[in-house]
């Protein structure tokens, strides 16, 4: 009676990790450190104003007194209650997000993420099958073990289902009721993206 | 004439003079009918880890029992580390205390999913239900609550301490009914919306013994006046929010409505805070024992000015606003200070926003010669400073570091900060408490070993060298009963070598550090009264065996392998081959 268990990332995931030790016992720990450099090497075509790049791949050896890169991208740490931390934003903007086919919900207050790229990363983290490419004209979410490809859309306010990137973050935030990764197949009949945002087609 | 002798009712009469369960539990063990007549007059029990007993085995050894306290999550639950789904439901609880404990007085759960049906459960059947505090609790709405309100007719405490409600549409407070008097206590802070505010009076109202009235922030602070006015009894009260337009007529409305509150000792809420209006609670500070500020945002001065009328203050719990300079003004007005807690404003920027640094906590150990109780957020920390507050106050119970930034040594010196802590379990040989932080070798857990016997509960994160910090811990302390450790090297050695050890404890959770999935199996077959949970949501863990475990929850257990965990979980007990399927 166990729900379908997700997909795991296949060994070959591993080669992805950037500027670590190869000794074992590492990788897990710097698996958002992982994805902060991976993210940071390729050419990132989103929305996002404020594009974090502090996220350092450097500080991925565990056993080293460097402190790990960007402090709120270390799950529990530090260690202050999620509702401490929404009671001291003074609103909180809980969504829910489904991955098509996966089990398991997740809730995100989108409040916490400044840019597309964070709350995308932060996904990542959440929904570990996935790994988020970029590609010239725009984001690509896949799955790993068996390529299938996802769209982030989200239901806005006035109940439509639009594709996640195309107003302005703030927006987004103050329109978006929960968020959905499509299959790709599906997605098909959203409001497609806007010319502007695409840099010429290859 | 022997003990044994003497008549059952009489023992039974000398047991009810004892109340904790640890000694009540020792008599149990005196011999067969001690333990026959203490079980049938217990009348309270405390299950730390809802898995650890069935419902069922709870109910059958102790079929009297009028209040129950379970707990559920792991307590890093508290910072996303535990994922939505992972387990701790309480209606197994309910439905079988629904049937066990039909005259259950008193329920009280923490970290615990609570559906409504549970709740719906409680109203239906428990008929003398007084007593429900949910403490962290998630998974229900407004319509159970409503379901409590209406059917609970003695319903005298109403706690829902930082829980996660649902707000569906629906006004659950006017489902008290008129015939409803018996409140005492009443804590709604987490609400996110509003409640109906006349409802909200009318019950303050014909609640003559309400003591505690913790409001949520959807309450204006123009009514809190008029509810004040109505209940000028309260011991304990919570703000809505604490901001208005500025006018003198509210002000003094205010004003005059708190000094009417002779018996009031106790303050929070405080959302939002304009400062001009926190001189409306002056007239009560003189009597104030507890005081939660920790969601005000305002700066040091307002709150020297306000702490310094508050020299009965025993609990104290800010935001790091309050800076050395506060603390300091704390220190010298608040001889009777226990307990200090100083939450960060900003933890996740990257400088000080403010001017709190050791400095204050130093401070207040030297001026407080009854704290005993510290929770305290900073950026930099020195052995030094350490040190001096061991030496200040060895009668420390309770003592919780968090130097923001991981891995940050002695400001002054540099070196790690082992010598500092070490001094603290030296000094304070009581210390049931602590949390670590800064940056630790193997050489702070050794001093742990040694010195902290009296060690009940230890936090630790990016601390410690090798398998050697762990084993001091689990070697040396000898009263320990949950260790919480995230993001250090410790791995299968230490583990495995002190295997018995974990059966002494409640539970042990290590996540992102370096224990493989076969020392996880090892330990799963060899010790059969350990449920080891592998949390990983990425797939079996058995399928990348080459990796160490992501998250790893051991717990003792008389009954086995849970039968509700979610697909990311995997418990690799000996029978961990076959997999339910």
């Amino acid at each position: 009676m166990s729900p379908e268990k997700v997909n795991h990332l296949p060994e070959s995931d591993t080669k992805l990790t950037l500027g670590l030790p190869g000794a074992g016992g590492e990788c897990h720990r710097t698996k958002a450190g992982t994805k902060r450099g991976f993210l940071e090497t390729v050419d990132l075509n989103l929305m996002s104003s404020s594009n974090d790049n502090k996220h350092c791949e450097e500080n991925d050896a565990m056993a080293s007194t460097t402190t790990p890169a960007t402090k709120a991208q270390v799950v529990g740490w530090p260690p202050v209650r999620a509702y401490r931390k929404s009671a001291m934003k003074g609103s909180c903007k809980f969504v829910k997000v489904a991955v098509e086919g996966a089990p398991y919900l997740r809730k995100v207050d989108l409040e916490i993420y400044h840019s597309y790229q964070e709350l995308l990363s932060a996904l990542e983290d959440m929904f570990s099958f996935l790994t988020i490419r970029n590609h010239v004209n725009e984001r690509k979410i896949i799955d790993n073990v068996n390529g299938v490809e996802y769209v982030p859309t989200y239901e806005d306010k006035d109940g439509d289902w639009m594709l996640v990137g195309d107003v302005p973050w703030k927006m987004f935030v103050e329109s978006c009721k929960r968020v959905r990764l499509m299959k790709s197949s599906e997605a098909i009949g959203l409001a497609p993206r806007t010319p502007a945002k695409n840099s010429s087609k290859s | 004439m022997s003990y044994s002798s003497l008549p059952e009712d009489v023992l039974e009469h000398v047991f009810s003079f004892v109340q904790s369960d640890k000694d009540r539990n020792v008599i149990s063990l005196v011999c067969k009918s001690w333990y026959e007549i203490e079980r049938w007059c217990r009348r309270r029990i405390f299950v730390g880890n809802c898995y650890a007993v069935s419902p069922r085995m709870a109910i059958r050894r102790f079929p009297e029992v009028r209040s129950v306290e379970l707990k559920g999550k792991p307590h890093f639950a508290d910072f996303n580390l535990v994922p939505e789904g992972w387990g701790g439901y309480v209606y197994p609880w309910i439905r079988a205390m629904a049937g066990g404990y039909p005259w259950l007085e008193e329920l009280k759960l923490k970290r615990m999913v609570v559906t409504d049906e549970s709740l719906e459960l409680i109203a239906k059947s428990l008929k003398n239900f007084k007593v429900l505090v949910l403490s962290s609790c998630e998974g229900f709405s407004t319509h159970g609550l409503a379901a409590i309100a209406a059917d609970c007719k003695n319903l005298k405490e109403l706690d829902l301490w930082e829980s996660d409600v649902e707000d569906p549409s629906g006004n659950w407070l006017s489902k008290f009914p008129d015939t409803c008097t018996s409140l005492v206590s009443l804590n709604i802070a987490c609400l996110g919306s509003e409640v109906s505010f006349s409802a909200l009076e009318r019950l303050v109202v014909r609640c003559p013994n309400l003591r505690t009235l913790r409001l949520n922030r959807a309450v204006p602070l123009e009514k809190l006046a008029h509810l004040l006015r109505q209940a000028p009894q309260l011991v304990e009260l919570g703000t809505g929010t604490y901001s208005a337009d500025l006018r003198p007529d509210i002000f003094s409305n205010l004003a005059g409505a708190f000094s009417g509150c002779k018996e009031l000792k106790s303050l929070s809420g405080f959302w939002d805070v304009v400062p001009a209006y926190l001189p409306a609670v002056y007239s009560v500070c003189s009597g104030l024992t507890t005081l939660n500020l920790s969601y005000a945002t305002i700066q040091s001065p307002d709150l020297i000015k306000l702490v310094s009328q508050c020299p009965k203050l025993q609990c104290l719990w800010v935001l790091d606003y309050i800076e050395d300079s506060g603390l300091e003004a704390l220190a010298a007005t608040c001889k009777d200070l226990r307990e200090l807690r100083v939450f960060p404003s900003e933890p996740f920027g990257d400088e000080p926003n403010v001017s709190l640094t050791e400095q204050g906590l130093v401070l207040v150990s030297e001026g407080c010669p009854k704290l005993e109780s510290v929770l305290y957020f900073c950026r930099r920390m020195s052995n030094d400073a350490l040190v001096t507050i061991a030496k200040n106050r060895p009668s420390m119970i309770r003592f919780r570091l968090c130097i923001i930034d991981p891995q940050t040594p002695d400001y002054l010196t540099l070196e790690p900060l082992d010598v500092g802590f070490g001094a603290i379990v030296q000094h304070c040989k009581d210390l049931r408490r602590l949390s670590l932080s800064g940056l630790l070798t193997d050489r702070v857990f050794e001093y742990i070993g040694t010195y902290a016997k009296k060690l009940e509960m230890l936090s630790v994160a990016f601390a410690g060298e090798s398998d050697l910090g762990l084993h001091h811990v689990l070697s040396g302390c000898d009263s320990l009963r949950k260790l919480e450790i995230m993001d250090c090297p410790f791995g299968d050695k230490a583990l495995l070598a002190n295997a018995a050890k974990l059966e002494t404890m409640r539970s042990l959770w290590m996540s992102s550090c370096s224990v493989s999935f076969e020392a996880c199996k090892l330990l799963g077959q060899k010790m059969p009264r350990l449920n080891v949970e592998v949390i990983d949501e990425s797939g079996p863990p058995d399928s990348r065996p080459e990796l160490p475990v992501k998250k790893l929850y051991i717990y003792r257990t008389v009954t086995g392998r849970r039968i509700d965990m979610p697909g990311f979980v995997w418990n690799v007990g000996e029978d961990s081959a076959l997999r339910l399927s």
